[in-house]
C-alpha cells in the first residue's frame, strides 16, 4: 500500500508495468468503450429512437442483413448500431458516475470515521455494516418502488453499490497511516492536520482506492443493467444496454440479436474490467494479490 | 466466545432494526402511506379509517413505534393484487427461493470446489490457468445474458428444456445453472486461494518431512484448514444469490421470493414489495449469523480475526 515510497517498485517501473496481451486487448476493448461512450452522436446517421417499420427485425449483416443496418434492427425498426452506440453511452456514464459518487461519499465516511472515533465512528461502521448485510440492488429496488425512479435518483441508488467497502479500506488505511513515521514527522514539524492528510496520506493510499474502483465499477455496471433488464431503471424511449436487453428478450424466437447483442457488450465490457483490474491489482498493491 | 457470539446476536438484531427503520424512513419520505399502501381508487373514507386503524394521524415516534411493534407482530399489511396478508403472499413463495438457491449452491459447491482445489495443487500449469479463465468467465457473465443464452440453446435450438415454469425436475436445470454459474466461479477461484495459502504452511511442510501420504496431507491436513475462509465467503455471498434469484426467477418464471418482489414493484403492490424486502434482510441476517456462530465453532480465533478492529 506504501507502494509510492517502496524502493523496489520505482528501480524496476518498466518490467512491472509490462502488460501481457491479454490485459492489452482488455485495455484497449475499455478504450473502444470509452471512446464509443464520448463520441456516441458522432458515429452514426440514426438517432436511437428513430423507427423505420418497414425494416423491423431486418437481421445483421453477418446473418444475411444489409449494410444500412450493420447491426440489424428491432421490433420498431430501430438501427441497432446506433442503439447500441447510445446504450453503451448511458450504461457508461451511469456506472462512472455511480462509481465515482460511491467512492467519494464512502472515502468520505471512512475518513471522518478514522479521525473522529468513538461514536461517531461506531455509527458509521454500524451504517457499513448495514448496508453490508443488505445487498444495494435490494435497496434500490425498494427505492424504485415506492419513490419511482427519476434519472438522478436512479444513479444515486447505482452508487450506493460498494461505497461500504471504500469507507473500510479507508478507515484502516488512513489508521495505519497515521501510525507511521512520515506522518509523525509531518505532524511534528507543524504541519496541519488537513495539510498532511490530502497532501501526503490521500496520494499513499490512492492506490488501493484505484485498486477498488476496479473491483466495485463491473459491480456497478451489473447493477444498472440488472435493474434496466428487469424494467425497473433506465426507461424507454431511453435506452441502455440492460434495457435492451430486456426488451429483446420478448423477440429471442425471430430476432436473437436484439438481446444477443447487448449481452455480449455487458458481458465484455464487464469481463475486461475484471481482468484489467485484477493485473493492476497484482502490480499496485501485492498484498491483495489472489483474492 | 459465548460473549462475542451475544455480541453477534445483538449487532444483528440491532441491522434488522435499522432496515426496518429505513423502510418506515422511506415510505415515509415518498408521501402519505395511507395513499401510497392503499390503491388509487380508495374512498376517502376509507383512507380516513385507514389512518385511523394505523395510527398514521399520531405524533411520527408513536406511530415509527406503532410501526416497528406491528412488524415483528407479522402485521405487514394488505396486498391490493390478491386481497389477502402481504406476509402470507411472500412466505408462501419462499419454499421455492430456498430449493432453487440451495440446488444452486450445491451446484457451485459440487463444481467449483474440486476446480479451485485442483488449480492449486496444479498451480501454474496449463490447466490451472484454463480452471481460472473458466472462473473468471463465469462470474463476469451477467446471469441474465447467460439465461437468455441458454434459453437460446435448450429451449429454442435443441428444444429439450422448457424456458419457464416450476412444474417437473427438468424446470430446474437451466436455472439453478445461471443462479449457480458466478457462485462457481467464485468458489473456484476462492478455493484455490485459500487451499494455496494453507499448502504453504509449515504445518504442511512438516506433514510431508514426516512422510505423510500425499493424499492423507491434503485430506486431513489442508482441506479442513481451507474450508473455513470458504464456509465464510459462502455466507458472504448469500446476498448476491439472492440478488442472482430475482433475475433468475423472473426470467425463468419461476415462483419464488424475486418474483414476487419484481411483480410487486411493476404493480406498486407496495406493502407485497416491503414484505419480501423486509424477509430479504431477515434472511442476510440470519445467514450471516449463522456462518458467524459455525465460524466460531470451528476455529477458536474467530473472535480475533473476525473482529472489526484487527
Amino acid at each position: 500500500m506504501t507502494f509510492v515510497q517502496s524502493a523496489d517498485a520505482s528501480s524496476v517501473p518498466h518490467r512491472a508495468m509490462r502488460m501481457p496481451l491479454v490485459i492489452k486487448v482488455c485495455a484497449g476493448f475499455l478504450v473502444l468503450m470509452a471512446l464509443v461512450a464520448l463520441l456516441a452522436p458522432l458515429l452514426t446517421p440514426y438517432t436511437y429512437s428513430q423507427q423505420n417499420l418497414l425494416k423491423r427485425l431486418s437481421p445483421p449483416v453477418f446473418m444475411g442483413g444489409d449494410w444500412a443496418y450493420p447491426l440489424g434492427t428491432d421490433n420498431l425498426g430501430r438501427d441497432m448500431l446506433t442503439r447500441l452506440v447510445y446504450g453503451v453511452r448511458t450504461s457508461i456514464s451511469i456506472a462512472l458516475l455511480g462509481t465515482f459518487i460511491g467512492a467519494a461519499f464512502g472515502t468520505m465516511l471512512g475518513y471522518i470515521a478514522s479521525r473522529r472515533r468513538g461514536l461517531v465512528d461506531e455509527a458509521i461502521m454500524m451504517m457499513v455494516d448495514v448496508q453490508a448485510a443488505l445487498p444495494a440492488f435490494f435497496v434500490a429496488i425498494a427505492c424504485v418502488a415506492f419513490v419511482g425512479n427519476a434519472l438522478w435518483v436512479f444513479i444515486l441508488l447505482v452508487s450506493l453499490e460498494g461505497w461500504e467497502r471504500y469507507t473500510r479500506l479507508v478507515r484502516g488505511l488512513v489508521i495505519s497511516e497515521h501510525g507511521k513515521p512520515y506522518v509523525q514527522a509531518m505532524l511534528a514539524l507543524g504541519a496541519s492536520r488537513w495539510r498532511t492528510d490530502l497532501l501526503h496520506v490521500l496520494p499513499n493510499i490512492s492506490a488501493a482506492l484505484v485498486v477498488q474502483a476496479t473491483i466495485t465499477f463491473p459491480w456497478t455496471i451489473l447493477l444498472e443493467t440488472t435493474l434496466s433488464f428487469l424494467g425497473l431503471g433506465v426507461q424507454p424511449p431511453e435506452t441502455s444496454l440492460g434495457q435492451m436487453l430486456g426488451s429483446g428478450r420478448q423477440y429471442l424466437l425471430q430476432a436473437a440479436w436484439i438481446a444477443v447483442i447487448p449481452g455480449l457488450t455487458i458481458f465484455l465490457t464487464t469481463l475486461s474490467m475484471s481482468l484489467f483490474g485484477d493485473w493492476l491489482r497484482d502490480r499496485l498493491d501485492p498484498s491483495m494479490r489472489g483474492r | 466466545m459465548l460473549v462475542t457470539l451475544a455480541m453477534r446476536t445483538l449487532r444483528a438484531c440491532l441491522t434488522l432494526l435499522i432496515c426496518m427503520t429505513l423502510v418506515f424512513i422511506v415510505l415515509r419520505v415518498s408521501g402519505d402511506p395511507a395513499t401510497v399502501l392503499l390503491p388509487d381508487d380508495t374512498p376517502p373514507e376509507v383512507q380516513q379509517e385507514y389512518r385511523q386503524q394505523w395510527g398514521l394521524d399520531r405524533p411520527l415516534p408513536e406511530q415509527y413505534l406503532r410501526y416497528i411493534v406491528g412488524l415483528t407482530d407479522g402485521r405487514l399489511g394488505i396486498s391490493f393484487a390478491e386481497q389477502r396478508p402481504a406476509g402470507e403472499v411472500v412466505m408462501e413463495r419462499l419454499p421455492n427461493t430456498l430449493l432453487l438457491g440451495g440446488c444452486a449452491i450445491a451446484f457451485a459447491l459440487l463444481l467449483g470446489l474440486p476446480l479451485g482445489l485442483f488449480a492449486a495443487l496444479r498451480h501454474n500449469t496449463a490447466f490451472d490457468r484454463v480452471a481460472m479463465g473458466f472462473a473468471v468467465m463465469g462470474f463476469s457473465l451477467p446471469s441474465f445474458f447467460l439465461a437468455i443464452l441458454l434459453i437460446l440453446l435448450f429451449s429454442l435450438k435443441l428444444r429439450v428444456l422448457p424456458s419457464a415454469g416450476s412444474d417437473t425436475w427438468a424446470h430446474l436445470v437451466m436455472p439453478v445453472a445461471t443462479l449457480g454459474a458466478g457462485l462457481t466461479g467464485k468458489i473456484a477461484r476462492f478455493a484455490r486461494t485459500s487451499m494455496l495459502e494453507v499448502l504453504g504452511q509449515p504445518y504442511i511442510r512438516a506433514a510431508r518431512a514426516k512422510g505423510v501420504f500425499p493424499l492423507r496431507v491434503i485430506l486431513t491436513h489442508a482441506l479442513p484448514n481451507a474450508a473455513i475462509p470458504i464456509l465464510m465467503f459462502l455466507g458472504i455471498e448469500i446476498g448476491l444469490i439472492l440478488t442472482g434469484a430475482v433475475v433468475t426467477e423472473t426470467i425463468f418464471a419461476w415462483p419464488g421470493l424475486g418474483r414476487v418482489l419484481v411483480t410487486a414493484v411493476g404493480q406498486r403492490d407496495l406493502p407485497v414489495v416491503q414484505a419480501a424486502i423486509l424477509l430479504i434482510a431477515l434472511i442476510m441476517v440470519l445467514s450471516n449469523l449463522i456462518v458467524d456462530f459455525i465460524h466460531a465453532a470451528m476455529d477458536p480465533r474467530a473472535e480475533i480475526l473476525r473482529g472489526r478492529h484487527e
